[in-house]
């Protein structure tokens, strides 16, 4: 009985920390990237990347079983090899991954925003190449945000619900997350099942919270601090 | 300044004028033959989504003052939606457990209870299928992949579907490839998209597709136990109306139309 109660449990936690990994490089480097990129379709790759984010999951949800079903280009595709993905557990991920990236992407932007450019300036002057700026100087600067950017992906993939469902559908022991576990237990009247998955999610929640406004506190702080001195006299 | 005060004045007179003409407008005068209008909710079970509709609307026709709302779910969700105060009159479940649920908490209208309908349980492919599945017990076999099913503890389709399992000793091995569908009508789509390599829903369902081709039958005996209860909800405000809805699903006019969609009337 446990087994069952908890296996939603299990399935979340690989599902959440493996795309919240996802999410943050792709999320970091998309902010890089646009951070540098200045040519004309700069606003249309921004509105695509936010997409996700203003769509209602089951939009989200359609779209990728268009894509990833056996009929959509990369259904088809991944065929070729013999794979599938649409009712299988790296759905669950990337069902998570794609609605969590905006999230990443958005606030690593405007945490590499708010690193002073005076000090990537003064690295360049010393003759770093742009690549050791970024990894020595930007990101360790703008790390707050970029892991405040972190903690909000994990806590939007793991309440992912419509996208999953319909990428990923509910198969108990394989793509049952947390949240389509409370969903079918609660239509089927399985109050034990509800009051135990709630209780989980609300204490990771609070975790998430509580991690949150750590970061937040960081980032306020650093940004307050400017490394270079106003006045040489 | 001036002129918006104006603008503003206009408007607030043109409002002014269009109450007082809604209030002033000569009322309809009462039909004094005909009945006053009656809305009913109907909740009823996902697999009656097409049938019902023809039935209502011909109910309609010798009742032209009632409105009917039909509300289509899994019959599990719908029962739950009841217990939770949902404002339905009329409810009619695929399998006898649900209503029994609610006949227990004392919120059926007593009497009203029958048994209305009878339907078939069948095994269905993709109409593209290549798998050569012919039987339910090739859902235990390599060649299948994945088959839908509605959730078993909610939706009576899937409560079926574990019976013919329990049957053919299957279900160890077709627990793992179960893809839980909210109602029957989701299982059906997911075998239509091709996503899965067969699904379980009743016979009524697979007519209504040309997506899926139906490759075995249940066996008798759980066919025999399918029933599709129907009862007035006892906090109905309309359940005079409600109680006459239910004779015409049991009229000769209402079996024509459940026999040609494919229901067994009882």
């Amino acid at each position: 009985m446990t087994e069952t109660y908890l296996s939603p449990l299990w399935i979340s936690l690989k599902t959440v920390l493996t795309a919240t990994a996802i999410t943050f490089f792709m999320g970091i480097a998309a902010a890089r990237w646009m951070a540098r990129y200045q040519g004309k379709f700069r606003n249309l790759i921004d509105g695509i990347f936010i997409l996700p984010l203003v769509l209602p999951p089951t939009v989200v949800g359609l779209g990728l079983l268009l894509l990833f079903g056996i009929h959509g280009p990369l259904g088809k595709l991944l065929k070729l090899f013999g794979a599938s993905v649409v009712f299988s557990w790296p759905a669950t991920v990337i069902a998570a991954a794609v609605v969590a990236f905006p999230l990443m992407y958005m606030t690593a932007c405007g945490a590499f925003e708010q690193v002073e450019i005076n000090i990537e300036n003064a690295a360049r002057t010393l003759g770093a190449t742009e690549w050791r700026i970024f990894w020595s100087v930007t990101l360790p600067l703008a790390l707050p945000g970029v892991a405040a950017g972190a903690i909000l992906s994990l806590a939007r993939s793991l309440g992912e619900f419509g996208a999953t469902l319909m990428l990923a559908g509910s198969i108990p022991g394989r793509t049952t997350t947390i949240p389509i576990a409370i969903y079918f237990a609660v239509e089927a009247g399985d109050n034990n099942q509800t009051i135990l998955l709630v209780l989980i999610v609300l204490a990771v929640a609070f975790g998430l919270l509580a991690a949150l406004a750590y970061w937040k506190r960081r980032a306020t702080n650093s940004g307050n601090r400017s490394l270079i001195p106003q006045n040489i006299d | 300044m001036k002129r918006i005060r104006s603008i503003a004045c206009i408007v607030l007179v043109l409002l002014l004028a269009l109450a007082t003409m809604a209030g002033c407008a000569p009322k309809a005068a009462p039909p004094a033959a005909q009945a006053p209008p009656v809305s009913l909710t109907v909740s009823a079970a996902a697999s009656l989504t097409d049938v019902l509709k023809e039935v209502d609307s011909a109910y309609t026709q010798t009742k032209p003052n009632v409105t009917i709302t039909p509300t289509f779910g899994g019959s599990g969700a719908l029962q739950k939606q009841i217990e939770n105060g949902a404002p339905a009159d009329v409810f009619i479940s695929a399998a006898a457990t649900q209503v029994d649920a609610l006949q227990k908490e004392q919120l059926l209208l007593d009497g009203t209870r029958k048994d209305l309908l009878g339907n078939t349980v069948v095994l269905i492919v993709p109409s593209d299928s290549t798998l050569s599945i012919t039987d339910f017990k090739d859902l235990a076999t390599d060649k299948v992949k994945r088959v839908a099913i509605g959730d078993p503890k909610s939706v009576p389709c899937g409560m079926y579907a574990n019976q013919v399992f329990q049957e053919d000793n299957i279900t160890d091995k077709v627990k793992s490839k179960e893809v839980i569908g909210s109602d029957v009508r989701a299982v059906l789509t997911d075998v239509e998209s091709g996503n899965v390599d067969a699904g379980i829903v009743f016979s009524t369902d697979a007519k209504t597709s040309t997506k899926v081709k139906v490759v075995a039958n249940a066996p008798d005996d759980i066919n025999a136990k399918v029933v599709y209860p129907v009862a007035v909800i006892k906090a109905s405000k309309n359940a005079d109306a409600a109680k006459d809805y239910l004779n015409f699903l049991s009229s000769d006019q209402a079996k024509t139309i459940f026999e040609k969609y494919g229901f067994i009337v009882k």
